[in-house]
């Protein structure tokens, strides 16, 4: 029994016990349901096993938009808490608990696993590749990333959530102030699903780089190519820092190590420096792919090629670079001089210069165009003006002397939410609704879709702007409640409201997917957007094998291209494919991680040495494997080709 | 036989030991932390290149240009990384 007491939550309440239940009945109901309709089979073949990059990035949305619900209900559960003063829906400890999984949840396992799905499912089609570089390594990606984020998902009903914040500075961190498992969790859920992420990041390099169809040169790539392309060299260089800085983390905590402690030598501050080192490109990595989902979108609803190609490339590429100088602006008031912070200062307004120029490209785009407000594109549209305004109070976040006042305040809370949302969270939604047909072969309805953008949209601004004026008025972040006195009250109160909206607005989105399941007509065509890149010269729903000839390509448009100025894209015959073959491996290591990690978050080590040992056999039974995959007969591609209607474009 | 025989490798494997052996020199030797630290760094960064340029074969083939361009990326942003840090933390500290 002894052994058991470990997994007690040190600080329970009736709402996690609740929890509690009702994960456990959804796990029974979804094995009964598999075993019921004989599905563990197909699930196992078509999905679990797979390593066909569309199949992979589908899986990353599905649970990118689990992930956004858990996110969501945090949020809700911290607005309501502080929707009037004196509340006492959750006391302290749970506040903290909330708004950290909150924080984790929404970055690296929505954001991340949201953009990383899209350009799983995206990238390969847009430069007309069978799949990406290394497919076995892309669905050990997407198992470890799941692995981490079940792992952290957990927490709170066995050993307890933690609750240092996302960014888990320490000394909070250390044992002394958090005694429980909570940031044992935090480290390990994010070391392994960051593995994962440096192991896409290579793959994606390596894809883009050496895989591109006969004639796409690099200053031929559609944007959202470009911008995965910078997103993942700015991932292989960001997250070794926190991969090494959680390892420090770790061994501090575990293993009585001293690096980030405020004796023996250590220091609590550097934490927050290695920590920045990575966090400040990281919310780079997010946006980056953003930028190349509007790009794409914008191009297409306005009917233009997109305005300033060469300067949108230009932009890109300075800020991977300028993103990785701009980091202890997360931290001006931590005591460093004013040198440093007036260098810290202007890197980071330097950074707001290329921003600039990429919006008003988007707005030349638009100029003239014949603009079409479809789903996709009301996004797009709604996201100029928000994300300006997000930028300019990042600027004045920039301002070091004055960010001594909006530090820590829901100014902050407002300024990230303001470039996250319409930047991050917009673009996820935009791109699914646009990809969407090539994903499924059908289109989400726009009517519905109209709702769920303006209930979205106007729920933002009643959520965040009304932060930007507590903020300013000195509410802190990260307070659970307040007093009647401050008058922060109405605000709050506003701000609930807001996140109300959102919240229905994520159900519009959802029933959305649904309706239009069931009754959205199915012939929508290769290309019902009337679009330009080269994902679009394939069929609805993709082959397996992409294309059944390499495209020809002649310009970033090359759909276009072959559309209106008589470009052939498909030139020769047919020939065998060759794809590679699935494997349980990817699934079966990553269990092995999750319990690994589970080991180590509770210190049983022979949980961690059994797994550790079970890790190394597979990838010792990877050395000696020969898999050679296997081809796709021309019979066979002929067929397939002749059910969509012919190949020749 | 002349061609199959990796003259270059050899020697690069020779070069890596008398670079380890004058770095462990340091430890070995009586002399300043100055000194010791300058012998170190110029040691662990020849080390470095060695294993890259020989060992890993960067700049023999297509790719040279991509390797030394994120090569040198790589060393940039560990450069801007520590000496930021150094700034930051310990420098410009009030
Ligand atoms: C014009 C561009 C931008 C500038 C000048 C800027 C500036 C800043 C500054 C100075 C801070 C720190 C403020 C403080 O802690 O007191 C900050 C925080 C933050 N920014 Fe931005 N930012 C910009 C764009 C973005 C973008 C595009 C994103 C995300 C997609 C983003 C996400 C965040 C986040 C997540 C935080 C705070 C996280 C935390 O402390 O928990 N920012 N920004
Ligand atoms: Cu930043």
């Amino acid at each position: 029994m002894e052994f058991f007491e470990r997994f007690a939550i040190p600080h329970p309440s009736p709402m996690i016990y609740a929890s509690m239940v009702a994960i456990g009945l959804t796990v029974i109901a979804i094995i009964a349901g598999l075993t019921y309709f004989k599905k563990w089979g197909y699930l196992w073949r078509e999905w679990l096993t797979t390593v066909d990059h569309k199949k992979i990035g589908i899986m990353y949305i599905i649970s990118a938009l689990l992930m956004l619900f858990r996110g969501g209900a945090d949020a809700v559960m911290m607005r309501l808490q502080t929707s009037v003063p004196d509340n006492t829906f959750l006391d302290a400890q749970h506040y903290n608990e909330v708004f950290t999984t909150h924080g984790v949840v929404m970055i690296i396992f929505m954001a991340m696993a949201f953009i990383i799905g899209l350009m799983n499912f995206i990238v390969p089609l847009q430069i007309g590749a069978r799949d990406v570089a290394f497919p076995r390594l892309n669905a050990i990606s997407f198992w470890l990333y799941f692995a981490g984020a079940m792992l952290f998902n957990i927490s709170f009903v066995i050993g307890g959530s933690p609750d240092a914040g996302w960014t888990n500075y320490y000394p909070l961190a250390n044992n002394e102030f958090s005694p429980s498992v909570g940031v044992n969790y935090y480290n390990w859920a994010l070391q392994i699903s960051g593995i994962g992420t440096l192991i896409t990041g290579i793959n994606f390099i390596a894809t883009i780089l050496k895989m591109r169809a006969p004639g796409m040169k690099l200053m031929k790539m559609p944007m959202f190519t470009w911008t995965a392309l910078i997103t993942n060299l700015i991932i292989v260089f960001a997250f070794p820092v926190l991969t090494v800085a959680i390892l420090m983390g770790t061994l501090d905590r575990q293993f009585a190590t001293n690096f980030f402690t405020t004796t023996a030598g250590g220091s609590d501050m550097m934490w927050a420096n290695l920590f920045w080192f990575w966090g400040h490109p990281e919310v780079y990595i997010l946006i980056l792919p953003a930028f190349g989902i509007y790009s794409e979108i914008i191009a297409t609803f306005s009917q233009r090629n997109l305005y300033g190609y060469k300067s949108m490339v230009g932009s890109i590429v300075i800020i991977s670079t300028l993103s990785f100088l701009v980091w202890v602006h997360h931290f001006f008031t931590m005591g460093q001089g004013a040198l440093t912070n007036s260098i810290f200062s202007i890197t980071t307004m330097a950074i707001a210069v290329p921003t600039g120029i990429k919006i008003f490209n988007w707005l030349l785009t638009m100029w003239k165009g014949k603009i079409r407000f479809t789903v996709p594109m009301l996004y797009s549209v709604g996201f100029i003006p928000l994300f300006t305004i997000g930028g300019v109070t990042g600027v004045m976040l920039a301002m070091a002397s004055a960010d001594y006042q909006y530090h820590n305040t829901m100014f902050l809370v407002a300024h990230f939410h303001n470039t996250i949302i319409p930047g991050v969270v917009f673009a996820m939604i935009a791109g699914l609704t646009y990809w969407w047909p090539k994903m499924f072969g059908f289109m989400l309805n726009e009517k519905i879709g109209k709702w769920g953008f303006w209930f979205m949209t106007i729920g933002f601004c009643f959520a965040f702007f009304p932060m930007y004026i507590t903020g300013l008025d000195g509410q802190a972040r990260r307070m659970y409640t307040y007093s009647e006195a401050s008058g922060f009250g109405p605000l709050n109160m506003l701000s609930f409201f807001g996140a109300g909206l959102m919240a229905i607005s994520f159900i519009i989105i959802v029933y959305n997917i649904y309706y239009s399941f069931r009754y959205s007509p199915r012939n929508v065509g290769d290309d019902p957007w009337n679009a330009r890149s080269l994902e679009w010269a394939t069929h609805n729903p993709v082959p397996e094998y992409n294309f059944a000839i390499a495209p020809q390509v002649k310009s970033s448009e090359a759909f276009w291209d072959y559309k209106k100025n008589g470009h052939q894209l498909f030139k020769g015959d047919i020939k065998d494919i060759h794809m590679p073959n699935n494997s349980g491996q990817p699934i079966i290591m990553a269990g092995l991680f999750f319990i690994f990690g589970f080991s180590f978050v509770f210190y049983i080590w022979a949980g961690v040495i059994i797994s550790g040992i079970g890790i190394l056999a597979c990838l010792v039974y990877r050395s000696f494997e020969k898999d050679d995959g296997h081809h796709i007969h021309v019979q066979e591609i002929k067929e397939t080709e002749e059910k969509f209607g012919g190949a020749k474009k | 036989m002349k061609e199959l025989f990796p003259i270059k490798q050899i020697n690069g494997f020779v070069f890596s030991l008398l670079l380890t052996v004058v770095a462990l020199s340091v430890y070995f030797m009586d002399m300043s932390y100055e000194w010791g630290m300058t012998i170190l760094l110029i040691t662990a960064f020849v080390q470095a290149g060695v294993q890259f340029v020989i060992f890993m074969h960067a700049g023999e083939t297509k790719d040279r240009d991509v390797i030394f361009s994120t090569l040198f990326y790589g060393v940039f942003l560990a450069l801007a990384a520590v000496f930021g840090s150094l700034l930051t933390l310990v420098w410009d500290m009030m």
